[in-house]
């Protein structure tokens, strides 16, 4: 089929490129580059840490750090198992290292290198991996659809799928100061700001309530959590009244805060920007199976296969991430 | 003559005027490396003792003769790190650390046993003295890489050492790491590599061929030399000539170790080869006796 046929009669079809720099929605309020301006703060308070990149500090915002800083910045070339290996020796002489990459190079390339150089001794090394889950069109390549499946069974390692640049900016001198490695899911360049609106401030190993509802509560993490609250706010339009509990540490999991929400009569729904498998939906499964409550949680998740190339809006509505679909998701469970 | 190229030719002349005594005693550590890796391999009545009969004179080397460090304060700040890239040559390192006096002698009967700081591969967790975890091969010289870099950037005049072996070499991290020490002109660090020609399935020819290695380094632009690794004049005139370009901003430096499994105990040295090497229970009292005879009768001459 040629493309003029394809697009006769229609809108023109989303390009993949459209959607790289950020999955912001027009006109949203946003900070540039929220990770890179956080690190240089932190760096500026504590001068043990470093900054490293294989190759994508431009693509990371650790650029930002790399020219306040040149003589703390290393680049480490394209090469993800020397990065995280040396990422390990720099901790061992006593530095705060942050290394960048894509997620899918951390996990599925680096991931030796990170389990046994800094996860066994439990060295303060801390992971930034850009384009976690579905935030780029670029196929499976790019797309990090199980990251935290792969990172969760790390000991030692603290996951955090941050919503938005509050969540970031706070963050990061937080992940400085906490011992052992971290993996940050980073959100990247014009990131949207969200979570200022509901006196929030993050807290490492904490989930928060962002706002009540009675009829339905959403348990969610990443930029996900921004989705949710847009969905709440399109649910009251159908009288459905829904909660919001934010949960920016995957790992270790606050299962405490989480399941006095869930032990309700409400519809329990989890969201991701994430596979089903192994990420936001099995850490909560897990704990309400554990606490022995017979409660059904519903997910809100990527499906379990390598997903599409494409525009980032067609993808998130086409894999049940988009606001309309969540909607309609809840609406349906509802009857 | 300024009072400093006096200085430096009376330690030249003094250098060379101990050689035979300095390698005398680092021989001497090295046969005392062998008898408690034999030790160590009757407990657990097998192990990786051809490994580290073979790689012992480097060990020596570096503990008797290179390293920086206090055996009563092994974290201490200003020393230099000697990192084990090969787990599985921990027999070997521990060996090196009761010599060096970081392990109670005593202590090395616990070898591979529940409970013991001691375990079969390598970890730092578990031991004084060392460094990292290894075990995982082709890690080890990627960490050397960021404590060199970490070291240099805090001023510290700290060198970085890594022990690999040439097996080491079919891992593709390794050359990562060796262009990165390149790029970042990591003159702190340098790399040892162990050529026993044998890895897990066979001979290292067999295996994935690495050769030519010495070539290999050079074109990464590592200051690079080659030598027989159970001969410790040879051994010892190449750390000196590594330690005399040691700088912070400089070529990395790679010492080629041709090593022989086994070495020292003629009964293991002339057994067939094997990466696990297994060794009766009435032989290790012949093993002991044929390595003391064999160092004797060489220090005697």
């Amino acid at each position: 089929m040629s493309t003029t046929t394809a697009t006769k009669g229609t809108a023109p079809k989303l390009k993949t490129s459209a959607m790289i720099a950020s999955f912001a929605d027009p006109g949203q309020k946003t900070a540039s580059a929220p990770f890179g301006h956080a690190l240089l703060k932190a760096a500026q308070e504590n001068d043990r840490i470093v900054g490293l990149t294989a190759d994508l500090g431009k693509y990371t915002d650790m650029h930002i750090f790399a020219q306040a800083f040149p003589e703390r910045f290393f680049q480490m070339g394209m090469a993800e198992q020397l990065l995280f290996g040396a990422a390990a020796g720099l901790a061992e002489t006593g530095l705060v290292p942050f290394a960048s990459t894509y997620s899918v190079f951390a996990a599925r390339r680096a991931y030796d290198f990170l389990c046994l150089d800094s996860a066994e001794p439990n060295l303060n090394v801390n992971i930034v991996g850009g384009l976690p889950g579905l935030t780029t069109g670029y196929g499976p390549s790019h797309q990090a659809t199980e990251d935290m499946a792969i990172f969760r069974g790390m000991p030692n390692l603290t996951i955090v799928d941050p919503c938005d640049s509050i969540d970031i900016e706070q963050a990061v001198p937080q992940l400085a100061a906490s011992e052992g490695p971290t993996y940050l899911r980073l959100l990247r360049g014009n990131v949207p700001t969200v979570l200022d609106e509901y006196g929030y401030t993050f807290e490492l190993g904490k989930a928060k309530v962002l706002r009540g509802g009675n009829d339905v509560v959403f348990i969610s993490s990443g930029l996900m959590t921004m989705r949710a609250l847009q969905a709440a706010k399109a649910l009251a339009e159908h009288n459905v009244d829904v909660a919001v509990v934010h949960t920016p540490t995957i790992k270790p999991f606050d299962a405490a805060t989480v399941l006095a929400e869930i032990n309700t009569d409400r519809l329990a729904v989890t969201l991701e920007n994430h596979s089903v498998i192994g990420g936001l939906f099995e850490t909560v499964a897990s704990a309400v199976v554990t606490a022995g409550l017979g409660k059904r949680v519903v997910p809100v998740a990527l499906p379990d296969e390598f997903l599409d190339a494409g525009a980032l809006p067609t993808l998130h509505e086409r894999y049940g991430l988009s606001v309309q679909r969540i909607v309609a998701k809840v609406l349906a469970e509802l009857g | 003559m300024t009072a400093t190229q006096e200085a430096r030719m009376t330690a030249t002349q003094e250098t060379m005027a101990t050689t035979t005594e300095r390698v005398h005693n680092v021989s001497a550590a090295a046969y005392r490396i062998r008898h408690h890796a034999l030790n160590m391999g009757e407990v657990q009545g097998q192990g990786y003792v051809g490994q580290a009969l073979g790689a012992a004179d480097m060990l020596a080397a570096v503990y008797a003769d290179q390293l920086r460090f206090r055996a009563a304060d092994p974290e201490w700040e200003g020393r230099d790190r000697f990192l084990l890239s090969t787990g599985h040559y921990a027999i070997g390192h521990y060996a090196a650390l009761a010599e060096a006096g970081i392990v109670p002698v005593e202590e090395l009967e616990t070898y591979g046993s529940d409970d013991s700081r001691l375990p079969m591969s390598g970890m730092s967790t578990y031991t004084p003295g060392m460094e990292i975890s290894g075990g995982s091969l082709g890690h080890g010289l990627t960490i050397a890489v960021g404590m060199a870099l970490g070291l240099r950037y805090q001023g510290s005049t700290a060198r970085v050492y890594n022990f690999l072996s040439d097996g080491e070499l079919d891992e593709g991290s390794t050359w990562e790491a060796a262009m990165g020490a390149h790029h970042h002109q990591l003159g702190n660090l340098t790399a040892m590599v162990d050529i026993n020609a044998l890895q897990a399935d066979g001979k290292t020819e067999t295996v994935l061929r690495t050769e030519p290695v010495t070539e290999k380094w050079e074109s990464f632009g590592w200051y690079t030399q080659r030598v027989d690794g159970n001969n410790m004049a040879e051994l010892l005139k190449a750390f000196d000539n590594a330690a005399a370009q040691a700088a912070a901003v400089g070529r990395p430096s790679v010492i080629l170790c041709d090593t022989k499994v086994g070495r020292g105990v003629p009964l293991l040295e002339e057994r067939e080869k094997a990466h696990f090497m297994r060794i009766e229970e009435h032989e290790w009292q012949q093993c002991r006796e044929q390595l003391t005879a064999g160092y004797e009768g060489t220090a005697s001459a």
